[in-house]
């Protein structure tokens, strides 16, 4: 098990790679989610606040 | 084509196919990394530091291909001005930037152990920092003009002149001589990788693809509420008194 993660003496360039490429790839997808629940509820108090105004496209 | 321009049906296409893509993107990272970690060689030449290698060349096709897409959409926004064209390539041209930006710090991570160098200004290496920086020139007309519509515009006129770095970065390793290794898998005469090496790289490679297929459709659902957010404020603003819009601004 600790010559798996010591990656044959590479684990500082190795696991660094696939650390940063969890954090981008799960980062943009939660940041992704997020600004779209934002942006429903934006429209959503948008069209209460003038229901008649909401109903067009 | 031109029906998916419709928010509509756009929407009713992306709510069938994402939950496919979410999950293919899943099964395929999984089994990637089951491959790429655990289940393939090391390299004779290069020991363990081939596992980069599963991160770095699919953020580098991806930062590729998310660039081609964009710049389509681009084309199509400024010829048949479609509504849609626009609001895709705002939602990917940020993802782009950062598979562009995986693709040069896992490079630099490579690079130091086996080039003994984290950085060289050869023409492979300059030319995806340009696409990076091409990105991030997208992103910034995006957001530079009070009118969306107008910065949409720029920002396609500057990814469409852009997007004649794509082939450079494809064939920067065969027109000019590099420290980087010239391409083992979409070559002439077949992947020259040996079948352990390629079963993760492609599965790696087809997960980041599903994953920014999903992760787009995201972003254009976002950036159509965006929009609808933007048409009701403007409506709401007309509709009050001339005297409350004076109060309220």
């Amino acid at each position: 098990m600790m010559e798996f993660f010591a990656m044959g003496g590479y684990a500082a360039y190795v696991w660094p790679a696939y650390g940063l490429a969890a954090v981008i790839l799960i980062g943009v997808w939660i940041a992704s989610v997020r600004s779209l629940r934002a942006r429903e509820s934006d429209v959503e108090a948008a069209e209460n606040a003038h229901p008649r105004r909401g109903a067009g496209g | 084509m031109h029906r998916y321009a419709n928010p509509a049906q756009f929407q009713r296409l992306a709510r069938a196919i994402f939950p496919w893509t979410t999950g293919l993107a899943v099964i395929c990272l999984a089994a990637g990394l089951w491959f790429a970690l655990f289940a393939s060689p090391p390299d004779y030449q290069q020991g363990e530091t081939v596992r980069i290698m599963y991160i770095h060349v699919p953020s580098a096709w991806m930062a590729m291909f998310t660039y081609t897409a964009v710049a389509v959409a681009s084309a199509v926004l400024l010829v048949w001005k479609h509504p849609l064209a626009e609001l895709a390539a705002r939602a990917m041209a940020p993802v782009g930037a950062c598979f562009t930006a995986l693709c040069l710090i896992s490079g630099s991570l490579w690079g130091e152990p086996m080039w003994g160098t984290w950085w060289v200004w050869d023409a492979r290496l300059t030319s995806v920092l340009i696409l990076f920086f091409l990105y991030l020139g997208q992103i910034a007309l995006f957001n530079a003009f009070d009118d969306p519509t107008r910065g949409g515009r720029a920002a396609a006129i500057l990814a469409l002149v852009g997007v004649v770095n794509v082939p450079i970065i494809k064939f920067s390793v065969d027109w000019w001589n590099t420290l980087h290794q010239p391409a083992s898998v979409v070559r002439l005469g077949g992947p020259s990788i040996d079948p352990s090496m390629l079963l993760p790289l492609l599965l790696m490679a087809f997960g980041f693809t599903f994953y920014f297929v999903s992760v787009t459709l995201i972003r254009i659902r976002s950036e159509i509420l965006a929009r609808r957010l933007r048409a009701l404020q403007f409506a709401q603003g007309a509709a009050e008194p001339a005297g409350a819009r004076r109060a309220s601004a």
